[in-house]
């Protein structure tokens, strides 16, 4: 049931037991399943629309992406595209607050939000012949939203109380908060999509409503459907709705500062007395699916996934079942980001074994990967599993509409999708071990240790006979 | 058009059950759904965690994952091989009363998946190394979570309310029982649970009903009688009007929360369901999501629902709000028990209940890998195939009469059992 909580962002993975990157959202492709026929066009204002049909249930996905995340937020108020995101659900001139919630459930459908670096999107689930009603809903909201005060505060405690539930009462999320932080000098991937403690207690009406005039246009946004609908359907449909939005004119521009390029090996740690299990933590800085379009991408998805994906991957087959110096070990890589993204090694220390000791160990292991991990039936192993994933995702067409929804939201083509098994496959040893020649090097890396400490305010010496 | 009104269509329900030959005592239900090349496979053998011996918690679960740890001939390395080499993807698990378990495959590869699982199933190695490492494995889990809030306060939670029962100890275990486990307790956990008797199966996808009898003829139609299951008594949970505190030094507290409940088979478990619903069911809508969350913004996360094991049902919720706050977002939360008490739902909100309810059954059954684990579990309670055909109607039929019997049942006088881990104040 908590899946269906709204203003629950998409947050990367913060534990090694999450694999991500695009491996979990791996796209359809053409190579099993032939694929659905997906269509695409856009309306005079701007919007762009993808659908997406799945005749198998009279049910819909409904969707609207927005081409903006944490990522775009202002300097000083990180945290403002996911407090906006709670806000959305806060009611318009046309429908007062919680209408558009008790219409969605009173047609027996569910709804929910997330925001992540480079994209928010809400999403609705319903019987098809409601897909216009949401559509109105959903449109009616990209311009009309009401905020007064008395509904800001009360939000901004709840956004408050989730980050203290996600972060401040757990050290492993610390960690991974400081190593972003770590990794991006520079570039805002390194604050967190919920933003900075202090900063969200200052988040208020005006800081919201500015964002939302400067984000949410036709122009800026994409229309998914995927379901039980046609697209002449869906056209008809958003043309009455999304059709009579008023476009800003031009797409708003997304300004990001460039990451340089990195010189120093970093290494932190996060020390707790409620930590019992350590861990050890690898980021590196390495290009997304967007700053290496030329397949590089495809080469760091293979990548991890034969490096770290599973039981059968390399790292697990050394550290922990080899060498037993580890309980688990693996890697996974997010490729799907606009700017230059992270790749993460992660290994959980056998007992007895220290962080440094499974730290040399994991560098031992990395260095002779390119040598050793390559081999022919482990690659092939490794494109099978990502491959079956495109067909395994088809099944479910809420998987389909993030798919698209989050490709396109990034900048990437329908075309781009539907190509990803084919480009997959035709990745090689020789690209391979390029890539983890070129990309995991000390330079581009963040080590992370999750520690135990003695809780700094007991006393000493007391207890020590 | 709403979707209860195409119930019929939407949800993919199977209308009788397959014969397995040879497989006595296995029941198997399925879906025909040719559209993506694959299968999703569902199972339940009857046994879980309640079935531990005396301290050996966590036995069920150790077994349930090493059963892909190595069998037959393959050893654990070469049986996670030959999965990943086809994509098959299988996993077990093991609740309180019952180890379960799911295996996904792409209809081309549907011959070594079901060979693999038979394996599995039948003839699991529980090698000395695999146990070693999974042993270890769930001793860093067990670590890793040692001070989570929310793992501390659930913990607590079924400790005081089930204490000297089953249910009151953790399926995960604790380092000591895990510790303890040799492997000759999960050998006879297995001669337990896994066998014919009570397995349950459901399998949806690209399959047809022949192709899919004879494979699961081969997975399950050769395994052995299973043992007697240990009786589990009835119990209810335990502490009602207690408040019970975990000292973690977070900044949040998260908080637990249960009284009373109804079992899945018991006529008032519908009537409980639509008052679950009302009161912290998974909408916006609910009482609780809008007193706690929304008017005061207390939680980021609140909420309730039914536990029905076979031998206990309760109402349980969940919501985590800064230390200083605790006190008052109880107090909301006891304010909004008795007032279902006192006076039960509105009409409307009965009705927008029931309409939210039967219209978003559909919803469950949009993925073959979600439909075989709710034909799956249907199959579990003993409901019936027609329980598909039969749930709104019921959900429907709830009555305002209905609601006051069941709140009675669960709420009684609103007394619950509360564990918060944190630095609560005013609690």
């Amino acid at each position: 049931m908590h899946l269906f909580r709204h203003g629950t962002p998409t947050f990367f993975p913060q534990t090694p037991s999450v694999s991500a990157g695009r491996a979990d959202a791996a796209p359809h492709g053409r190579s099993e399943a032939g694929g659905p026929a997906v269509t695409g066009f856009s309306l005079d204002n701007g919007l762009d629309v993808i659908v997406v049909p799945d005749h198998r249930a009279p049910v819909v996905t409904h969707m609207i992406w927005y081409r903006n995340g944490s990522a775009d937020d202002p300097i000083g108020q990180s945290g403002i595209a996911h407090f906006l995101e709670h806000l959305m659900f806060k009611g318009t001139e046309k429908h007062p607050v919680g209408a558009f919630s008790k219409a969605v459930s009173g047609l027996g459908g569910q709804e929910n939000a997330f925001t992540s670096y480079d994209y928010t999107a809400y999403f609705q689930r319903v019987a098809r012949d409601h897909l216009g009603t949401m559509m109105a809903f959903e449109a009616d909201r990209m311009s009309g939203l009401v905020l007064d005060d008395a509904v800001v505060a009360p939000e901004r405690d709840v956004v408050l109380e989730e980050r203290r539930m996600r972060v401040e009462t757990d050290p492993s999320a610390q960690l991974s908060e400081a190593m972003a932080a770590s990794l991006f000098v520079h570039h805002p991937y390194g604050i967190p999509i919920i933003g900075w403690m202090h900063e969200i207690e200052g988040l208020n009406r005006e800081h919201a409503l500015a964002y939302y005039k400067r984000f949410y246009t036709p122009e800026n946004a994409i229309l998914v459907v995927a379901g039980d609908v046609t697209p002449e359907e869906v056209r008809r449909q958003a043309e009455a709705t999304y059709g009579q939005v008023a476009p800003q004119g031009a797409r708003p521009e997304r300004r990001r500062p460039r990451e340089p390029e990195p010189r120093a090996m970093r290494r932190l740690a996060v020390a707790d007395p409620k930590v019992e299990q350590p861990t050890l933590q690898r980021l590196y800085l390495t290009p997304s699916c967007i700053t290496a379009r030329d397949g590089g991408c495809h080469d760091l998805e293979l990548l991890a996934e034969v490096l770290g994906g599973g039981s059968t991957s390399y790292l697990y087959r050394k550290l922990v079942l080899e060498q037993g110096l580890a309980v688990n070990a693996g890697a996974w890589y997010m490729g799907s980001a606009i700017d230059d993204t992270r790749f993460s090694v992660y290994a959980v220390p056998a007992e007895g074994v220290g962080l440094e000791q499974l730290e040399e160990a994991v560098d031992r292991v990395l260095r002779r990967a390119p040598a050793e991990a390559l081999g022919a039936e482990a690659i092939e192993r490794a494109k099978t599993r990502l491959v079956a994933e495109t067909v395994y995702s088809s099944d479910s067409q809420s998987s389909l509409a993030r798919i698209y929804g989050s490709a396109l939201a990034i900048g990437e083509t329908v075309e781009e999708v539907r190509r990803w098994p084919t480009d997959i496959e035709a990745v090689t040893k020789d690209r391979l071990s390029a890539a983890s020649e070129r990309w995991l090097t000390p330079a581009r890396s963040v080590t992370g240790y999750l520690t135990k400490t003695k809780d700094a305010d007991a006393p000493v010496a007391i207890a020590a006979e | 058009m709403n979707l209860a009104e195409t119930d019929t269509r939407t949800v993919n329900a199977p209308t009788k059950a397959l014969p397995v030959p040879g497989g006595a005592g296995v029941e198997a239900w399925h879906v025909e759904s040719p559209v993506v090349p694959m299968i999703a496979l569902a199972f339940t053998f009857e046994g879980g965690a309640a079935q531990d011996p005396e301290g050996k918690a966590g036995c069920a679960q150790m077994l349930a994952r090493l059963l892909d740890e190595g069998a037959g001939d393959l050893t654990s390395d070469a049986f996670q091989e030959r999965l990943a080499a086809r994509a098959i993807e299988l996993s077990f698990h093991a609740g309180p009363d019952a180890i379960g378990g799911s295996l996904k495959m792409l209809t081309k590869h549907a011959d070594e998946a079901i060979d693999l699982l038979a394996l599995a199933l039948a003839k699991p190695r529980l090698d000395a190394d695999a146990i070693e490492r999974v042993r270890a494995q769930m001793i860093a889990g067990l670590r890793y979570q040692q001070n989570d809030p929310g793992v501390l306060a659930s913990r607590r939670f079924f400790r005081e309310g089930f204490a000297g029962h089953a249910y009151g100890r953790p399926s995960s275990g604790t380092l000591e029982s895990v510790a303890a486990i040799t492997r000759d307790d999960l050998l006879a956990m297995h001669a337990l649970i896994i066998g014919r008797g009570a397995v349950k199966v459901a399998a949806v996808g690209a399959i047809t009903a022949t192709q899919l009898a004879e494979g699961l003829n081969r997975a399950f139609g050769a395994l052995p009688e299973a043992g007697e299951l240990r009786a589990v008594p009835k119990t209810v949970v335990q502490g009602l009007g207690r408040r019970e505190v975990v000292d973690l030094d977070v900044p949040q507290s998260v908080i637990r929360f249960g009284l009373a409940g109804v079992p899945w088979r018991d006529p008032d478990f519908i009537p409980a369901y639509v008052l679950n619903h009302i009161l912290g069911g998974g909408a916006f809508t609910s009482r609780l999501f809008q007193e706690v969350r929304e008017k005061r913004g207390l939680a980021y996360s609140v909420g309730t629902s039914l536990v029905s094991h076979r031998a206990t049902a309760m109402i349980w919720g969940y919501t985590a709000t800064k230390n200083e706050r605790v006190g008052e977002a109880l107090a909301v939360i006891s304010e909004e028990i008795d007032r279902l008490v006192a006076n039960g739902p509105s009409d409307e909100e009965l009705q927008k209940a029931k309409d939210y309810l039967t219209g978003s059954y559909a919803l469950g059954f949009d993925t073959s890998t979600k439909i075989a684990h709710q034909l799956v579990q249907i199959a579990f309670e003993g409901l019936g195939m027609d329980y598909f055909a039969r749930r709104n109607d019921m959900v429907s039929g709830v009555t305002q009469a209905d609601i006051r019997r069941a709140a009675a049942r669960t709420f009684a006088d609103g007394k619950m059992l509360v564990v918060a881990a944190g630095r609560p104040t005013g609690f």
